[in-house]
């Protein structure tokens, strides 16, 4: 019992991120028809935004302190890290939050980014063949990630989880279910983090008359612009949106797996994978496949699957992707004529 | 078989033929001419011919094809392993085990079209890069790659000869393949002008012909009473072939298989390739091997110093950022100049290569011929 529900647990946070991406993905795909694949690419800039964050932190000032020695007989160097010399005790907390708090910086970065991409690049895709996007896209996801490459290096970066947080939380104590279900902090925040942005984007295209005219878009694009609104802009916004999306998940799962510049490519496929197994164009969809295919996953990684059937843990998404676009055109949840073809 | 082609064919071919065999002087101007990298531009040659077949007529774009190489290099080096280093076993078995493969998994991933085609291809290819790395450790030898050892039985060898001290080399009847030598690439170049020699056969047949109706309206053409799923299985059978041939030559020239030239990355880069030269061409691909390979080759051995020696005449505050800007585009840098020269070419001529040049000819015989436009084939979505 124990086991298994921390399988489901293992799979839940693995498919937060993944629903989190495949959701920026079907938007985009839902409102401006683009099949973006450098969408992971974005995942991997909102982790490298965690990353400059801790580095900006980190700045520190070096003083010589002349009355000092070290043990080497060299001038003592005091290093003070600029935030802790100006907000004292408010830095020090900040340095240990950083990872939650580079999303002050992720989301103005990633919301620029992605309304620059659209303008700059995707908007003159919008006429063009799938496959021109999936190519023009690709280049661009190498671009973006030789150019981090260039600047963060190969190597993955660890970035600490805040020490509240990095610990194991005794899951199975608080709910009263034995003592042996452990399971990371980190892992559960990320788990509700991304429930809560999910929840928000719903929100967003739910309850509020922006999104409303979103949806509107994303069903009859000509007849909304007949209306007067001009649906172009909005759509943009919600390029911006998506990538915001993208980035948060990304900044939020680097204290679970250090980010390296080709990260984004890994989750990229099978966030793909996820897409196309919840319907083109399907929100809800996207987010259930997304939980659906991490638990998936999760399980065939337990030993006693193994052991049955070998190596299934290395290919169950896509052979679930494989059934699954083999018997139900339109995915789990996809709209009837939207890419069924 | 030798029917059907016209004269420009056969002249196009003698064309190519010759330039393929002459490369060793050819490209001695550019500091290309030596066999590792020649037999890689002829390798990828095949690829990339192999590629557009699928992706040039009929329009579905695969992101799965370096499962076939890898496929196609694990067959060759097993038959180093166990019966004989004489390659023509090898290819031949690599050429069985990817159509085999090829035939499976086309004829799964055809039932669908579009991206969705794009997507079951690029799962398959990573099922099997994801397995080679894990479950199949005994087969493909994991991480190491597999590798031959002097413990190998090499059955037939080991029928006619003592094994040698040290690792054989993978000959062709005593024509060595594998010692880096030009044996190993008049292999490749031979290979390369046989397979565009069928790839050319191919574009002209009824074929060829019916591959290019699918890309332009499938729809109709079931319409019209055709059965379109066989050629387009036969289309993916040859493509898969061709890469299985390049996997093969990959182990002729150098024994050894890893799991990475499955990884969909490697199915990326054969797309660019194709891409780069000129989707649907019949040269293009090859140009677009030539041209990647070239210059991944030169610009990965650029260095800032090599910069710094180029930009040396100018001052010194004109060239210190000038060259800290290229640097990025050098050495480890030349993916990024892959990936902006792919996006380029992907914006403004999505015809590549190929379509620069009609486009610069077609202006040349304008003004010859006082404007008489030449209509230029637009690359048609597959639906």
């Amino acid at each position: 019992m124990d086991a298994i529900l921390l399988q489901i647990l293992n799979g839940l946070d693995k498919g937060g991120a993944y629903a989190l991406i495949a959701l920026g993905l079907t938007l985009v795909f839902g409102t401006l028809g683009v099949v973006n694949f450098a969408h992971g690419a974005l995942f991997m800039l909102g982790a490298f935004c965690a990353v400059t964050f801790n580095k900006l932190l980190n700045l520190e000032s070096v003083v010589i302190d002349p009355t000092q020695t070290t043990a080497w007989g060299s001038p003592l160097e005091v290093r003070t890290p600029y935030v802790e010399a100006l907000l004292g005790d408010f830095g020090n907390y900040l340095h240990d939050y950083s990872v939650p708090a580079s999303i002050v910086l992720a989301i103005p970065v990633m919301l620029i980014f992605g309304i620059a991409m659209e303008r700059g690049l995707i908007r003159y895709f919008y006429k063009r063949p799938h496959a021109e996007q999936i190519l023009v896209t690709f280049g661009l996801a190498i671009v973006i990630q030789e150019v981090i490459k260039h600047f963060f290096g190969a190597n993955p970066i660890p970035q600490p989880a805040p020490s509240a947080f990095g610990g194991t939380a005794y899951v199975g104590q608080i709910l009263g279910m034995g003592q042996t279900l452990a399971y990371p902090w980190w892992r559960i925040i990320y788990l509700l983090f991304s429930l809560g942005v999910i929840g928000a984007v719903f929100v967003f295209l739910q309850f509020t008359t922006y999104g409303m005219v979103v949806r509107a878009g994303m069903h009859d694009r000509q007849t909304v612009g007949f209306l007067g609104i001009n649906i172009e802009r909005r759509f943009t916004v919600v390029f911006g949106i998506a990538a915001v999306v993208a980035g948060l998940a990304g900044v939020m799962y680097t204290p679970i797996l250090p980010p390296d510049y080709h990260m984004g490519m890994e989750f990229l496929v099978l966030s793909f994978v996820v897409v196309v197994v919840g319907g083109m164009g399907s929100l809800g969809g996207a987010v259930a496949a997304g939980f659906l295919l991490g638990i998936l996953q999760s399980f065939a990684s337990m030993n006693e699957v193994k052991a049955i059937i070998p190596g299934i843990d290395q290919i169950i998404i896509y052979l679930v992707a494989v059934v699954i676009l083999l018997t139900l055109p339109r995915g789990l949840m996809g709209r009837r004529g939207v890419m069924e073809d | 078989m030798f029917k059907g082609l016209s004269r420009n064919d056969w002249l196009l071919l003698a064309g190519f033929s010759a330039f393929v065999l002459l490369m060793p002087i050819i490209l001695q101007p550019i500091g290309a001419a030596y066999p590792a990298l020649m037999q890689k531009i002829c390798i990828f040659g095949i690829f990339a011919i192999g590629f557009n077949i699928l992706f040039g007529l009929t329009g579905y774009l695969s992101f799965g094809h370096a499962a076939f190489l890898g496929v196609g290099s694990y067959a060759a080096v097993w038959s180093f392993k166990l019966f004989t280093m004489n390659i023509i076993p090898a290819l031949l078995m690599a050429l069985v085990f990817t159509t085999i493969f090829a035939v499976a998994i086309g004829y799964i991933s055809l039932r669908r079209s579009g991206i969705y085609f794009s997507i079951l291809t690029l799962a398959f290819a990573q099922m099997c890069y994801n397995l080679a790395y894990s479950v199949l450790t005994p087969l493909t030898n994991g991480e190491t790659g597999l590798q031959l050892t002097l413990k190998d039985p090499r059955w037939i060898d080991a029928m006619f000869h003592e094994p040698g001290a040290g690792l054989p080399r993978a000959t062709l009847f005593g024509i060595d393949t594998s010692g880096g030598g030009l044996g190993g690439f008049y292999l490749c170049a031979i290979a390369l002008i046989v397979c565009f020699f069928f790839s050319v056969r191919i574009f002209r047949s009824p074929f060829g012909m019916m591959l290019r109706a699918i890309k332009s309206n499938q729809t109709r053409m079931r319409y019209t009473g055709f059965n379109t799923r066989p050629y387009l299985l036969a289309a993916f059978v040859i493509s898969g072939a061709y890469a299985g041939l390049a996997g093969g030559l990959m182990a002729a020239t150098d024994p050894l298989a890893g799991a990475e030239r499955m990884q969909w990355t490697a199915s990326g880069e054969v797309v660019l390739m194709t891409i780069l030269g000129g989707v649907g061409t019949l040269v293009g691909p090859v140009i677009g091997a030539g041209v990647i390979k070239y210059f991944e080759n030169i610009f990965s051995s650029f260095g800032d110093n090599t910069l710094h020696g180029v930009f040396g005449f100018l001052p010194d505050i004109i060239e210190q950022p000038l060259v800290s800007f290229l640097s990025l585009f050098v050495g480890e840098g030349w993916n990024l100049t892959l990936g902006v020269v792919f996006m380029l070419i992907v914006i403004f001529l999505p015809g590549g290569i190929m379509e620069g040049l009609r486009r610069i000819w077609s202006r040349l015989n304008r003004r010859h011929d006082g404007g008489e436009k030449i209509a230029v084939a637009q690359p048609q979505p597959a639906e």
